[in-house]
């Protein structure tokens, strides 16, 4: 009978606390065999990476250590070797060499500075004891083999001259360096964009097929397993939860965490046929109580028109203005009265910009920006301080928009004190509401954020921007740094507080089935232009823009029928919005599909025509 | 490189601004043929002096004309160097060319302060990355003390200190001079003491923080061996804050080592400097303060080609 490639039983690893060691992972046992994908899926901490990083002895860097436990490497000869036991040195042999891996965030993996050419050698001159000329050889083989245009350039250049996409597929070209027999690749898409994660987890799936080499996937994405894996570890708080073949967990779950889970990923689709958003079944034990349908208002609070953002780029002799990044061009939508318009695009499409332009946080170049009646654009900046009490923003990240140093209470009253709304008692009890309505006991006013979980502080960013009673309330990537089941709770608070207090959201975000679930109306940006608008029913079922298509086809999805698709792999990089001075783009003209539905139809310059032109 | 000739010329433009910052500020607190003679000179010998300097022209034709003569390499006349009251002999007989003594003591402060970064550099960043290396482990804690007592450290003491136990005491060195290689090693270990400290301090921090970065996992895990992870990995990247802090004590060195060189009786520029000022003898000071302010440019230009040399991102100029 042939052995698994990695067999791991029942492992404990343990950590170093201020009360004695604990355990990240416990009693967790899994096997991968020779060309298959497993993945490991679970929420932040339930312990999926430090399983994988114990099976390279990394966690040790870190100061973990294992406990108790199997861990076998099959040899390539039949006998296998010990991880647990191997020494520092054997390890050596082992990591990038026997096992490759692949990390989060392509960004910091590689070294800022060595050439991508230094980088990718090193593992080949260590493993393989190839002479320079060698190594570089077989770079530029492995170069090609991750699809990666102009390998011999690229040896030369340093990681920052590469987009993210390029540099995950130099880190995966490194992983397979020296041909390893199980690739671990940690959330390796989830820092992408999703166009490019497509592109990355095809390309992952044809090396496996390419070199045989067996993967283990880390991700928190239920739709990345159902695109990925042959079989699936599902993770909960250090233990496994559920494990089996990838159709038998998806589609007939037995743990109740796998199904909790799988009900509160968004699906692409779930909404066809509706035309208001709905709040999503949760196994949570809060409750929402939406009674009224999410049925927008007629008036007009939010009226954009041409909004035009360029950031001057300097250079020479004096800081002159020597280009301009065209952040938002000639960007117009308008927002009715208890409406959700979600404004999707992936990095650099100008979508934040726009949102901080909205608030003034940022000074539009051109444009109209029309809020409840006021020109915003004409205001003085005291009268806009006073404008932003009808209009407020939540932030991607609740560890950063919060004060470490101050109590929840503080954080909440403070704009109600900017803005003289209450005084005295009348401040805690309107906190004490506050929390009421996003669901935190009334006990945490006192704490300060370190002592709460990231759901829960994205509540509390929730309660401060809610505490003005405004109009409306700007969500920048509100949910994308949140676990599933916390995402979908703080969409239905959303949702709920819409029904209840009519705010309208201008909903900024990349994940299209959580603006499928969430939105009226939906704009889509590319390159600082809105390419096509529409009810969100609308762009769901007939997308026209070539941009938005492949936008929704990138999405993954739970559907296990879809999985086989192939996705082309791009080699041009993204254009640039960097435009010489004085360039002066052609002003967005819209083409009519139906009622409500508009697509871009010129805008040649910011709009790449090349890849998505009209 | 475009950029090196734009800092280069920035550099040059900032001394010039140095140079006649100093040129008016001498001319500005008092008599300047009085400053330079002294109080006891007649006013025979100050007339002639007005006369002979040119101090008598506006102040502007005064400046032209010193800046020309610096671009020539002359830098004034010392009428007081080495005596206490001006001799009412003709001034062209004791005046001593102010560059000759500058230029004696350059050499000296160049290989005190040589010495004492040759010293501080590899020890402070030795420790610094031993203590990186091995966080919280004795190693560690040994050098977050050891580098607190560098920089904390009373430099006069510290240096009669040595002088008690390595010349009086043991008699290996001796106490004070110049001129054999034994003269430098107590004034550079004095010098040394705080730079060790300060780089120890910065590389173990900087080395910390790189250490933590997702890239020296990504090392590990190709089978990178350690030495190779925290010297060619981390190192490279810490480097520039522990520049930095080489250059700012470097400069240190070549302006403040006065305490020192009065202890040691070591003839470096400070030591010309404090003694000028105690004579108010205006042009010694004048063209010290305009060397001091060339070293410390030069310094700070080395620095920041270092930075590019280092970091592939400042060196296209597109730090992200």
């Amino acid at each position: 009978m042939n052995k698994p490639l990695i067999n791991v039983e029942g492992l404990r690893v343990e950590f170093p606390s201020k009360r004695g060691a604990i355990a990240g992972v416990q009693d967790v046992s899994f096997t991968i065999e020779s060309g298959e994908i497993v993945c490991i899926v679970g929420e932040s901490g339930s312990g999926k990476s430090v399983s994988a990083y114990t099976l390279m002895q990394l966690t040790k860097f870190s100061g973990g250590w294992v406990a108790d436990g199997r861990l076998t490497l099959e040899s390539g000869s039949g006998s296998e070797i010990n991880l647990r036991a191997v020494d520092e040195a054997r390890m050596r042999t082992i990591r990038g060499n026997e096992i490759g891996m692949i990390f989060q965030e392509p960004m910091t993996a590689l070294n800022p500075s060595y050439t991508i050419g230094w980088q990718l050698a090193e593992s080949l001159q260590q493993h393989r004891d190839m002479s320079r000329k060698e190594a570089a050889g077989r770079s530029v083989e492995l170069l090609k083999q991750v699809r990666i245009p102009e390998p011999e350039r690229r040896l030369k250049q340093y990681p920052h001259e590469l987009s993210g996409g390029m540099r995950q597929r130099i880190v995966i070209a490194m992983a397979l360096a020296c041909e390893p027999r199980l690739l671990i690749a940690d959330e390796p898409t989830t820092a992408l964009d999703v166009t490019v994660q497509a592109e990355i987890l095809a390309l992952i799936r044809k090396l496996r097929d390419e070199t045989g080499a067996a993967v283990l996937l880390i991700t928190h994405d239920m739709a990345v397993v159902a695109q990925m894996a042959d079989r699936v570890v599902v993770m909960q708080n250090g233990r496994v939860a559920e494990e089996g073949p990838v159709e038998q967990v998806l589609t007939d779950p037995q743990h109740p965490y796998t199904q909790a889970l799988l009900a509160v990923v968004p699906k692409l689709g779930d909404m066809a046929g509706k035309t208001l958003p709905e709040p999503m079944e949760t196994a949570a034990t809060t409750e929402y109580h939406i009674d009224k349908p999410l049925q927008p208002g007629s008036r007009v609070l939010l009226d954009v028109k041409h909004l035009t953002k360029r950031f001057p780029i300097r250079g020479g002799w004096l800081g002159r203005t020597v280009a301009n990044a065209h952040a938002v061009e000639d960007v117009t939508f308008r927002l009715l009265e208890n409406e959700t318009l979600a404004l999707v695009g992936e990095s650099g499409s100008g979508k934040s910009v726009t949102g901080l332009c909205i608030l003034r946080l940022e000074r539009p170049d051109s444009g109209e920006i029309t809020f409840d009646g006021q020109d915003l654009l004409a205001l003085s900046d005291e009268d806009m301080r006073l404008a932003r009490r009808d209009m407020q923003m939540i932030f991607q990240d609740p560890y950063g928009s919060l004060n470490p140093h101050m109590s929840l209470l503080e954080q909440v009253i403070e704009p109600l004190r900017n803005f003289n709304l209450e005084t005295g008692s009348a401040l805690e009890d309107r906190a004490a509401e506050l929390f009421d309505w996003v669901r935190l006991p009334r006990a945490f006013l006192q704490r300060h954020p370190s002592e709460l979980s990231g759901g829960q502080r994205q509540r509390v960013a929730i309660a401060r921007a809610l505490a003005p009673k405004p109009k409306l309330i700007i969500a920048d990537e509100a949910v994308s740094a949140l676990d599933v089941s916390i995402q979908a709770e703080v969409l239905n608070l959303m949702m709920e507080l819409q029904a209840e207090m009519g705010i309208s959201y201008l909903f900024i975000g990349h994940d299209m089935a959580v603006v499928e679930r969430v939105s009226h109306r939906v704009a889509v940006m590319y390159l600082g232009r809105i390419v096509e608008t529409a009810t969100r029913e609308q762009i769901f079922a007939n997308p026209q823009h070539e941009y938005t298509k492949t936008l929704l086809a990138a999405v993954p999805t739970l559907d296990l029928a879809h999985r086989a698709e192939k996705w082309e792999l791009a080699t041009k990089p993204p254009p640039s919005p960097i435009h010489p001075v004085g360039y002066v783009p052609e002003p967005a003209h819209f083409q009519k599909v139906t009622e409500g539905h508009f697509v871009l139809r010129s805008g040649a310059g910011s709009v790449d025509e090349r890849r998505y032109g009209p | 490189m475009p950029y090196l000739l734009k800092r280069v010329i920035n550099s040059v433009l900032l001394l010039l601004i140095t140079v006649s910052f100093v040129f008016f500020a001498c001319r500005m607190i008092g008599d300047p043929a009085l400053n330079m003679l002294g109080p006891g000179a007649n006013d025979i010998a100050l007339e002639n002096l007005r006369r002979a300097a040119g101090l008598n022209d506006p102040l502007w034709l005064q400046w032209v004309r010193y800046m020309g003569g610096l671009l020539q390499g002359d830098f004034g006349v010392s009428y007081r160097y080495g005596f206490s009251v001006i001799p009412e002999a003709d001034l062209k007989d004791i005046g001593v060319p102010v560059v000759d003594l500058v230029a004696e003591r350059l050499p000296a402060t160049f290989l005190l302060a040589g010495v004492a970064m040759a010293i501080a550099v590899p020890l402070g960043l030795g420790m610094g990355v031993i203590a990186a290396a091995y966080p919280r482990h004795f190693a560690d804690r040994l050098v977050t003390v050891l580098s607190l007592a560098g920089v904390s450290i009373v430099q006069f003491w510290l240096g009669l200190m040595l002088i008690v136990l390595f010349a009086v005491q043991l008699g290996w060195l001796p106490t004070g001079g110049y001129g054999e290689p034994g003269h430098v090693i107590l004034p550079a270990l004095t010098l040394a003491a705080r730079p060790i400290g300060r780089i120890a301090q910065v590389a173990r921090s900087a080395m910390l923080d790189e250490l933590a970065k997702p890239y020296v996992v990504t090392a590990r895990a190709k089978g990178v061996a350690e030495w190779r992870v925290i010297l060619l990995h981390a190192l490279r990247n810490a480097a520039i804050p522990i520049i930095t802090m080489i250059g700012d004590e470097l400069s240190a060195l070549l302006t403040g080592a006065i305490l020192v060189e009065k202890i040691f009786a070591w003839p470096g520029i400070g030591l010309l400097i404090i003694d000028s000022l105690s004579r108010s003898d205006l042009p010694i000071i004048q063209v010290s303060i305009t060397v001091v302010a060339a070293l410390v440019i030069i310094v700070n230009l080395l620095v920041d080609f270092a930075y590019r040399i280092i970091d592939p991102q400042i060196k296209l100029g597109q730090k992200a």
